[in-house]
């Protein structure tokens, strides 16, 4: 095992979301978007990590974080001995050097006013590296021939409105090793161009990896491409790391449910497969508002007690059934549980029917109904008590343990499933008795 | 039954560096109830068809050839009778939902809006009846109905476009991309809906895609298109099975799936088609070119029931000149440009 070029250690990047003027002027601090919850890994020396996920991971504010170009708010990003998040930006200017970026739009990443030359010669001027005008062209002719923009003359005095979208890309990519970095983060670099050309661009970054001694974070959502091209892979969900091994590993023996539902879900053209049907409900919540214990409980098929159940997957419970009804018995059951909005509350106890609903007993019913409905449903393992209390229906769900990133095998996966102290905690309350 | 026939059909429009040709002569058949697949690269033409079925084309583009949609010539018909099919009779779904639905609107209002212009009948109970019913089919539950287009996540969104298309119950849906700004598992959901209306709506949908995994799960038959001509056509498990035009064979191997073990790539980038390659489109890509590709355009063929293809390589030999098939090696064609 090569030894690491880049340490992420605890590292939690969370944006504020402004309260109101009231709020600042008492000093109290809005709700954080948590994009990055305390992740740590290693980014060894000349390997492909293959960083996957949803939008809304966290990926791609995992991958800016580490060049410093969004500030952490807790933890540290060792690079060649120094932490960047205690840097300045004058150091990090320094430090950007040797770690460049290739962002997914290659339309977007170029001045459309500035040709290719001045475009993949630009990083060179920034970091005052040469002013010499003959230089300067010999460089990026030099950059340009060996990301297969050749004959470069053919290519340097254009502007990026004359390229088509792969050979932007490959600009792109000149732009980037033109001085000689040893970290290339790629975000999504091949996800907007046609499939006959996808392969191409990975190959090139597969050669100039061999070439120049590069260490990829490869940024994407398509498992795809990230099992061809990466070395090992980490799968994120809500800003965490929810499993990660090396690729054969995750693709031949997928542990985290998110994992194998995202290989399910891939479409194949293969004319023998249909559209998968068993796949999670819902997307990926908001990050402000984190489901309780692990965030995938919510739209997990094997989730258990001990998963995160609360009021708000009640909420979502009910609504689903809901949609699914005709008009009449929708309204019926809504007004007698009241508005559900009000169990969209992080809380492992709710009071039923919520204000301004109908009769205790007639909750009751509906709750029964929608058990009987499908009782394989995840959701009533998490229901630890339903008690009628003084017309009243109260629901308690069982307190959630919070998931960590254990072994398994050649992997790590944060996923009670894989935790023996989760599942004997499971097993003991549901020995207490289910209501 | 044939919902829409497409006969010959030519779509072109002006730019600053001449006519862009971007559907050249193409012809479809779409039957009640049936997915076809439309699947292309980007510049092939597959948006501007789908638009021009439903002519919505951008001033100053041209049409000729006929869109018969239930015996009725679309491209011909006035643009008064033609705003009253689209909606009740043709639907149309994009890529951006969020583009699509009003920010300011509830989602009740765009249902009602949509309802009242067409339908001016309905009383208020049916009109909410009715949505509710086309959303709860799409997963939106009804608690839901009143609030607005922001509070809703991307697939939400296009769960209630395609919602708003279906509650009129048209008989034909074209869905431009309908997945493609949409994360995998929330994809295969929406893929789930749209495979599912013939049981649900008996509607036909017309899927344009750049994603062969999309058509192969999705669709009942695919068209491949190249260079604003149909390349290649015929059901989707056939053609996935055995391509037989060497774009679609092409195609098939560059696309990185959990299945691919090596990269493939297909040399140059589609052309452009201000003025595309003369002959056959494809031919300085192709790895079969023959002497007759650059110098004769390429002439539809069946070599088997319910398949066609554009290809010298399956004739009609006829019409092929003596060593019209002896192999063109690459020193002498025009080199398309890499991509």
């Amino acid at each position: 095992m090569s030894e690491a070029l880049v340490s992420v250690r605890g590292l939690k990047t969370y944006y504020s979301i402004r309260g109101s003027f009231l709020d600042r002027l008492i000093g109290k601090t809005g709700a954080a978007v948590r994009a990055v919850d305390d992740v740590s890994l290693d980014l060894r020396k000349g390997e492909v990590l293959g960083l996957v996920g949803e939008s809304g991971s966290g990926k791609t504010t995992l991958g800016r974080t580490l060049l410093g170009l969004v500030p952490a708010t807790e933890g540290s990003v060792t690079f060649e001995g120094r932490d960047i998040t205690k840097l300045h930006e004058r150091e990090l200017r320094d430090m950007r050097r040797r770690m460049q970026i290739v962002f997914q739009d290659p339309h977007a990443s170029l001045n459309p006013a500035m040709t290719i030359a001045q475009a993949v010669g630009h990083p060179l001027e920034i970091h005052g590296l040469t002013n010499d005008r003959d230089t300067l062209r010999a460089r990026v002719s030099e950059a340009l021939e060996r990301v297969g923009l050749a004959p470069a003359e053919q290519f340097m005095d254009k502007y990026p409105s004359d390229l088509s979208g792969g050979q932007k890309q490959r600009a792109v990519i000149a732009r980037a090793i033109i001085l000689d970095p040893v970290l290339l983060v790629a975000d999504e670099p091949v996800s907007m161009l046609d499939m006959s050309v996808r392969a191409k661009i990975l190959e090139l970054m597969l050669a100039l990896k061999n070439d120049f001694n590069l260490t990829y974070l490869y940024i994407t959502h398509d498992l795809a491409t990230a099992k061809f091209f990466c070395d090992r892979i980490a799968i994120m969900y809500l800003g965490r790391i929810v499993e990660i091994g090396p690729s054969a590993a995750i693709y031949e023996d997928p542990k985290h449910p998110y994992t194998q539902a995202l290989l399910k879900a891939i479409p194949e053209p293969d004319p023998r497969r249909t559209v998968p049907r068993d796949l999670p409900r819902g997307e990926v919540p908001d990050a402000a508002r984190p489901p309780l214990g692990c965030s995938f409980h919510p739209r997990c098929p094997r989730a258990f007690e001990v998963c995160g159940w609360e009021a708000r997957d009640l909420k979502d419970l009910l609504e689903t059934r809901w949609a699914h009804m005709d008009e009449e018995g929708y309204e019926a059951e809504q007004a007698a549980i009241g508005p559900v909005e009000e169990l969209d509350v992080p809380e492992i106890h709710a009071r039923l029917p919520v204000n301004g609903g109908g009769r205790g007993e007639d909750v009751r019913a509906i709750l029964d109904r929608a058990r009987e409905a499908d009782p394989a449903e995840p959701f009533w393992t998490g229901v630890s008590r339903i008690a009628d209390v003084d017309g009243h229906v109260e629901v308690d769900w069982h307190e959630p343990v919070e998931p960590r990133l254990l072994a398994s095998g050649p992997v790590e996966v944060e996923c009670h499933l894989y935790d023996e102290d989760a599942l004997a905690e499971a097993a003991r309350r549901r020995g207490a008795g289910n209501p | 039954m044939k919902v829409l026939e497409v006969r010959d059909l030519r779509l072109w429009y002006g730019t600053a560096r001449g006519a862009v040709r971007a559907v050249d002569g193409v012809s479809l058949e779409i039957d009640a109830g049936e997915v076809l697949g439309l699947v292309g690269e980007s510049g092939c033409g597959k948006s501007t068809l789908g638009r021009g079925i439903l002519g919505l084309l951008p001033e100053g583009a041209r049409a000729d050839g006929e869109v018969l949609y239930k015996g009725r010539n679309l491209v011909t018909m006035s643009p008064r009778e033609l705003r009253r099919l689209r909606g009740p009779e043709l639907g149309l779904i994009f890529q951006e939902p969020m583009t699509r639905l009003n920010p300011l609107l509830r989602i009740e209002d765009h249902f009602r809006e949509t309802l009242e212009q067409h339908e001016s009948k309905m009383t208020d109970a049916d009109i909410r009846r009715r949505s509710l019913d086309t959303l709860g089919r799409m997963g939106i539950p009804p608690t839901r109905f009143r609030q607005y287009p922001h509070e809703f996540s991307g697939g939400m969104r296009q769960r209630i476009m395609i919602a708003l298309a279906l509650v009129l119950r048209p008989s034909l849906l074209v869905a431009d991309e309908p997945t493609t700004s949409l994360d995998v598992i929330v994809e295969a959901q929406i893929l789930r809906i749209l495979a599912d209306l013939k049981e649900n709506f008996d509607t036909a949908l017309l899927l344009i895609t750049h994603n062969l995994g999309i058509v192969a799960e999705a669709c009942d038959r695919v068209a491949v298109m190249y260079a604003g001509e149909i390349a290649e056509e015929g059901p989707a498990r056939d053609v996935f099975a055995d391509p037989m035009h060497p774009y679609t064979r092409e195609l098939l191997r560059s696309t990185i799936s959990l299945e691919t073990t090596e990269l493939h790539s297909i040399p140059g980038a589609p052309p452009n088609l201000v003025d595309p390659p003369s002959g056959c489109h494809f031919h300085p890509r192709c790895p079969d070119v023959m002497q007759v590709c650059p110098v004769r355009d390429p002439i539809e063929v069946a070599p088997e029931p319910g398949r066609r293809v554009l290809c010298w390589l399956h004739g009609p030999d006829e019409e092929i000149p003596a060593g019209g098939t002896q192999k063109l090696e690459r020193g002498q064609i025009a080199v398309a440009e890499e991509a």
